[in-house]
């Protein structure tokens, strides 16, 4: 590798990272062989035990979800029929890693070519297994990422990001990748600095000119420099502080509430997925849960009634008075969830949000119990996703009230939520009048931009086109916010933008005063607003 | 003279008999000394119920009848068991979300 080398991809998660390059994809190629096939079958006994330990260990700081994933693994590693065949080929001559990678691509391969969805997910825990044992095989010191390190590669698997220490800094810089996926969501909500869709090239080495291999990764504006120069190290330094000294700044904005220099008031409430992701934030920084995305719930399974109930009134008890705005589940698109979403060839415009609830009565109608229920505890307010017609929003607001009927026929305590909208699908924002009998509207930036533009969010290479500033999407933003000031009805904004120091000017120049942002940026959003003069 | 017993239980559980579900099964089939296994269908094949490989390997989805069997001691109490946590829906309602 001569000279610097400079890479562009898209910001996934805000911050700057310098550090030693950790390259994600060199798999096993430092294992060194050992004497006998003896030494070989310790060292792969060693391997899977120091595997199964960090499991282990990882478990006991995991939420449920991840505790899922995590256990499954361990159950895997600690599986003779898993392992059996790779102690069966060592003393034919074959070197520990190579009889590992063997015997779990065989077992990979079989998840692979199932024609069932749910199995063909599980590849990826079986990849991750595979290569969990790997890194534990080669040497250890060589395998573990120095601390502070940049994750650099093709993707990067959720565990590898749960069992990082990241005090120390660091970020991750993937050549594919994508905002939205669960890794992303995790390192906005831990403010570790990602980029995503940096492209092809695979990661430099140490050189003579740069023996440490530091990297310069800037994910407030999602580019990395390789190897660079004194001088690109100087200005990055600069960047770094000053983006420092801006969130610094922020945080003293943090505990008040979000006012412009003009005295305009503005509601800054928060996005979470998890019911656990309240733990960490103090409600005084923020005016409620302007969307709580219930996906996470249904990762594996639709979840039971009360297993949803709980989730929700978790949240609401943290929320007290303040309203939580929960979003009936939005599964399909990027989102499967097996035993309810359809294969579709094009997700993205197929049977998801709203659309595969209302298929699915009977699984939607156990959300809607969980609701009415949890209504009972606090300011809750539902929404539906991918509302494209107004019978959508009276066929999902009918259920409402024939379950809160059969509940109040039982005696259960229950209440009746305000019901509002996501504008999302273009339909909405074109003609926000046909919708005037919602209760409220949330603006769902993100899909209505990939809507508009016709450039799917996943996709790095149509990013570019793919800008909530496009005067195509604000003008719809702007219509919907006039349209609910005419009607009193409430609008707001839950998508991505709203966290976006770059985006909040023309948000609030559109109309808007109510935004609800990632945790990670409720500061930055409160000190980006106090600078408007709006 | 060695016990055996078998039994059939009816799989209500959202993903079937995968993942966490089958994570549960195979540790507590793991706590009897008995061999069980598990089929799809009567006449096979069986699957070495302690092994979490073997049962992935089954397949077996949401409304699939899994039938049961084990041999040698405490035989009975193992099958018993088993399609109790079936039934139960491998108690994931409990403890699918951490309260705390």
């Amino acid at each position: 590798m001569s000279g610097p080398l400079r890479l562009q991809g898209i910001p996934a998660s805000v911050g700057y990272a310098e550090g030693p390059l950790f390259n994600l994809d060199r798999g096993d190629a430092h294992y060194a062989a050992k004497a006998s096939a003896v030494e070989e079958e310790a060292a792969l006994q060693a391997a899977i035990a120091s595997a199964t330990d960090r499991l282990a260990a990882l478990v006991e700081t995991a939420d449920s979800e991840a505790a899922g994933i995590l256990e499954f693994q361990i159950a895997m590693l600690e599986d003779d029929a898993l392992t059996g065949p790779a102690f069966v080929a060592i003393p034919s001559g074959m070197p520990a890693d190579m009889a590992w990678r063997q015997a779990l691509d065989a077992e990979i391969a079989g998840y692979e070519t199932s024609d069932q969805d749910y199995f063909r997910a599980r590849a990826a825990d079986m990849r991750d297994i595979r290569d969990r044992v790997l890194r534990a095989l080669t040497d250890e010191a060589e395998s573990a990422a120095p601390a502070g390190a940049i994750f650099y590669g093709e993707d990067i698997a959720p565990t590898r990001f749960l069992e990082t220490d990241w005090s120390a800094g660091g970020g991750i810089a993937l050549r594919a990748g994508s905002t939205a996926s669960h890794v992303a969501m995790l390192a906005r909500s831990r403010g570790v600095p990602m980029v995503v869709g940096l492209g092809g090239a695979a990661a430099p080495g140490a050189s003579p000119a740069n023996p440490a291999g530091v990297a310069l990764l800037d994910a407030e504006h999602g580019g990395i420099v390789l190897s660079p120069s004194t001088a690109e190290i100087e200005a990055f330094r600069r960047s770094s502080s000053s983006f420092a000294a801006r969130r610094d700044r922020a945080e003293a904005y943090l505990a008040k509430p979000a006012t412009t220099k003009a005295g305009t008031a503005v509601r800054v409430q928060v996005n979470i997925a998890d019911p656990s992701d309240v733990d960490g934030i103090d409600i005084g920084t923020c005016d409620g849960v302007g969307l709580m995305r219930t996906e996470f719930l249904f990762g594996r399974t639709p979840p039971d009634e009360e297993t949803q109930y709980r989730a929700y009134r978790k949240v609401m008890e943290w929320a007290g008075d303040k309203p939580v705005t929960i979003r009936t589940v939005d599964a399909g698109g990027d989102k499967p969830v097996p035993g309810f979403t359809v294969a579709e060839t094009n997700p993205f415009l197929g049977l998801r949000g709203i659309r595969l609830s209302l298929a699915r009565p009977d699984i939607f109608r156990v959300q809607i119990r969980a609701l009415l229920r949890a209504g009972a505890h606090g300011n809750l307010k539902v929404m539906f996703p991918m509302i494209a017609v107004i019978d959508e929003y009276d066929r999902a607001a009918a259920l409402f009230k024939e379950e809160q009927a059969a509940l109040a026929a039982r005696g259960i305590a229950q209440k009746m939520p305000p019901l509002g909208i996501m504008v999302e699908v273009p339909s909405v924002g074109i003609a926000p009048e046909v919708f005037a009998g919602v209760a409220f509207f949330s603006i769902g930036s993100n899909d209505l931009t990939q809507y508009v533009m016709a450039a799917a969010r996943d996709n790095a290479a149509v990013a570019h086109l793919n800008s909530v500033r496009h005067p195509a999407v604000m003008r719809l933003i702007a219509s919907v916010a006039s349209f609910g000031q005419e009607q009193k009805i409430p609008v707001s904004l839950c998508g991505d933008a709203g966290g976006d120091p770059a985006a909040i000017p023309a948000l609030l120049e559109a109309g808007l005063r109510d935004l609800s942002v990632a945790p990670a940026q409720l500061a930055m959003a409160k000190a980006a607003i106090a600078d408007l003069t709006v | 003279m060695s016990a055996s017993a078998e039994a059939t239980v009816l799989i209500t559980h959202e993903v079937g008999l995968h993942a966490r579900p089958s994570v549960k099964f195979t540790k507590l089939a793991k706590t009897f000394s008995a061999e069980v296994e598990v089929a799809l269908a009567a006449n096979g094949p069986w699957f070495d119920a302690k092994s979490i490989v073997k049962v992935m390997a089954a397949k077996a989805p949401k409304g699939t009848l899994l039938h049961i069997r084990a041999k040698g001691d405490g035989a009975g109490e193992a099958v018993g068991a088993l399609v109790e946590l079936v039934r139960r829906d491998f108690d994931e309602g409990a403890d699918h979300v951490r309260t705390a």
